[in-house]
């Protein structure tokens, strides 16, 4: 099968939904004459004209609340969230509007935008261009997320926000835009709210979620040398997410570790360590353990943010100390 | 160097009824506007009794008392299929934009016969797809951006439909009303922005929230018209909201209309508002937006008194049904309202 980037995964999802559906519009900053801060947008100004593909002032709450009422109007609009650091002036727009017109209006409204977003952590963008924050969104019940850590999860997972009936926030990870992967070049989406199990073991179950699946899959082979074989799940949508696929590895398993980018306290893994506990605790043969990133800011120096950052070392470390 | 030369700063004053031929006004369509503001005033009169002293409804209310010309000024001008988008006090939008009674009244009460099938309230009555009443923000300021959306996608269609917003003096100190209005300025899109200057942030004088003593003027600032009108004459509102509409429909962008007016009684149902002055309020009593246009009417030949008066008693029998069937409704089951999270 042929190889793609991430960023070219993503680039041919827009484009093909583009063609296929003339009420796909895009908005955000510089993504038509600079052609996207990551250039994933390059080009698609002199392919679809300014009608769709719209440049925006910085406005982060102007570009949402747009989105919102174009799609209350049967469009379908991308919006564009440079950085997440800047997702919090939009959240407004995010939580409070899109997320619960649905349920507000008793099911009359739909609101199908993709508001694609990415995280620069470990490209030394400092404490406000670096953050991390999908666990924010899932206090907000309205919004899905998705969290591509493939090419071929990218893609197909941007097709099916595109083509879903609500708000969708897809983060992407800016460390993954130059990762190549298999993409087929025929027709294909991956569906919301299943797990992908991307290696089969018996000793412990990593659930790991968007840039650490690349970092646990390479952990896993160190730990294979050492006699200890990981199962690794990446849920790629942590709303809705399948607990069931990691309940029934740990049930196998007994052992549970969680690797993600988010500050420790009150992070996606929080909720999924929760859950295990709720569901799974009578099968597990020692405590659930997190690698994730500590509660301060994320320093610059590039040197204190890899020391900042999980990274394959820190799974192994802890791994080997669960499975003893 | 011309400074803002895109835009335009108009005054309107208060319309005499010679002039109202003139405008295109008829008697049926004037005969309309009255008995819409007496709608929405003894529609307010009866929530607060519901709320007051029977205690039927509860939850916030936001009264539209004294505010009336300016939804039915508005509404008067735009086409039924033209679009609007409404705020926390919207109980007027609502009804001027022809939503029955009685669905509203089912809102407020919480049932399943509401506009939100219950699940909105007060603050979100004016969500009504089937008359193009698209949505009601109870964030202040947030239903802009929302509305220049609305006329990207009007724009984008091709569409000779303009969109309305409606929001409060207090809603034009958001970063959402300058982020919201200069997008549709620079894209020149299909919509007119409605700020109600009832004087009042919840007790926030709008003299202490706003340097200048206009907030239409800031239309000069985004390149846009801006009109002050008489926001207590549903006719000079009419008028000014006509000009908008002219200018969107010929490919002009947005305007932003300043209706001054006054917020009768208190930020909520429950606020007796002892922080204003009792001159201040004896002031616009006097301007009353409803007894003003009646006797304009009453004295130029285009209603009777006894018109009037059948108005009413015909309006007061229509909320007493609304009441019944909001009483009489039933609530939504708990277990329903987990399908409605997710289309």
């Amino acid at each position: 099968m042929r190889e793609i980037t991430y960023a070219e995964a993503i680039r041919e999802a827009l484009r093909e939904e583009m063609i296929k559906d003339p009420n796909v519009i895009l908005i955000g900053e510089d993504i038509a004459a600079y052609g996207g801060a990551f250039k994933v947008t390059d080009g698609f100004l002199k392919e679809f004209g300014p009608e769709r593909v719209r440049d925006t002032p910085i406005s982060e709450a102007a570009i949402v609340g747009a989105a919102i009422g174009a799609s209350l109007m049967g469009l379908r609009p991308v919006a564009e969230i440079m950085y997440m650091d800047f997702l919090p002036i939009s959240l407004e727009q995010i939580c409070n509007q899109a997320a619960k017109m649905r349920f507000m209006s008793g099911g009359q409204l739909t609101v199908p935008i993709v508001i694609r977003t990415q995280y620069s952590l470990g490209r030394a963008h400092g404490a406000q261009h670096s953050q991390y924050i999908p666990s924010w969104l899932l206090q907000v019940a309205g919004v899905k997320v998705a969290l591509p850590s493939t090419p071929y999860d990218a893609k197909g997972l941007l097709k099916t926000a595109m083509r879903d009936g609500n708000p969708v926030m897809y983060i992407e990870s800016s460390l993954l835009y130059r990762v190549k992967g298999p993409v087929p070049e025929d027709e294909y989406t991956v569906p919301f709210g299943k797990t992908d199990v991307k290696r089969e073991g018996s000793h412990v179950t990593v659930v790991a979620i968007s840039r650490m699946v690349r970092e646990t899959i390479a952990a896993a082979e160190i730990l294979k040398e050492q006699g200890i074989e990981a199962e690794i799940l990446d849920p790629r949508t942590i709303q809705p997410l399948d607990i069931e696929t990691v309940v029934n590895s740990v049930k196998k398993t007994g052992h549970i570790a969680i690797a993600e980018d988010d500050s420790k306290t009150g992070g996606v893994g929080a909720e999924i360590a929760a859950s295990i506990a709720e569901r799974a605790i009578d099968y597990l043969d020692a405590p659930i353990v997190r690698i994730a990133a500590p509660d301060i800011p994320i320093p610059f120096s590039p040197t204190l943010e890899q020391e900042y950052m999980p990274n394959k070392e820190k799974i192994v470390e802890a791994v080997k100390s669960l499975v003893k | 160097m011309v400074l803002y030369k895109m835009s335009t700063l108009m005054e309107i004053q208060s319309v005499p009824s010679k002039d109202y031929a003139s405008l295109g006004l008829q008697k049926e369509r004037l005969v309309w506007m009255l008995k819409k503001m007496v709608e929405i005033r003894l529609f307010e009169e009866k929530v607060e009794e519901l709320y007051l002293m029977r205690g039927l409804i509860t939850g916030p209310a936001h009264l539209y008392f004294g505010e009336e010309a300016v939804a039915v000024g508005v509404m008067s001008a735009l086409d039924p299929n033209d679009y609007i988008i409404s705020g926390h006090r919207g109980h007027g939008h609502a009804l001027a934009k022809q939503i029955p009674a009685r669905l509203i009244m089912a809102e407020l009460f919480g049932k399943s016969t509401g506009t939100c099938k219950g699940l909105g309230g007060s603050m979100h009555v004016g969500i009504c797809l089937e008359k193009n009443s698209l949505f009601a923000s109870a964030i202040v300021g947030s239903g802009i951006p929302i509305a220049s959306g609305v006329g990207l996608a009007l724009k984008h269609k091709k569409s000779d439909c303009v969109v309305a917003v409606f929001f409060g003096d207090g809603a034009a100190n958001t970063g959402a009303f300058h982020e919201g209005i200069n997008l549709a300025a620079i894209w020149k899109l299909p919509v007119i922005f409605v700020c109600e200057n009832n004087k009042y942030a919840i007790g926030m004088k709008v003299e202490n929230a706003v340097a200048t003593n206009s907030i239409a003027a800031r239309a000069t600032a985004y390149g846009i018209h801006g009109i002050s009108v008489e926001g207590n004459d549903p006719v000079a509102v009419h008028k000014a909201t006509k000009e908008a509409i002219e200018t969107a429909r010929s490919g002009g962008g947005p305007t932003l209309i300043e209706c001054r007016t006054y917020r009768q009684k208190g930020h909520g149902v429950y606020d007796k508002a002892p922080y204003r002055p009792k001159e201040e309020v004896e002031e616009w009593l006097k301007k009353d937006p409803i007894v003003n246009f009646e006797k304009k009417l009453t004295t130029s030949g285009m209603v009777s008194e006894k018109e009037v008066e059948k108005i009413r008693g015909e309006i007061l029998s229509e909320i007493e049904d609304a009441v019944k069937f909001a009483q009489e409704s039933s609530i939504l089951p708990f277990q329903e309202l987990e399908k409605l999270v997710y289309s």
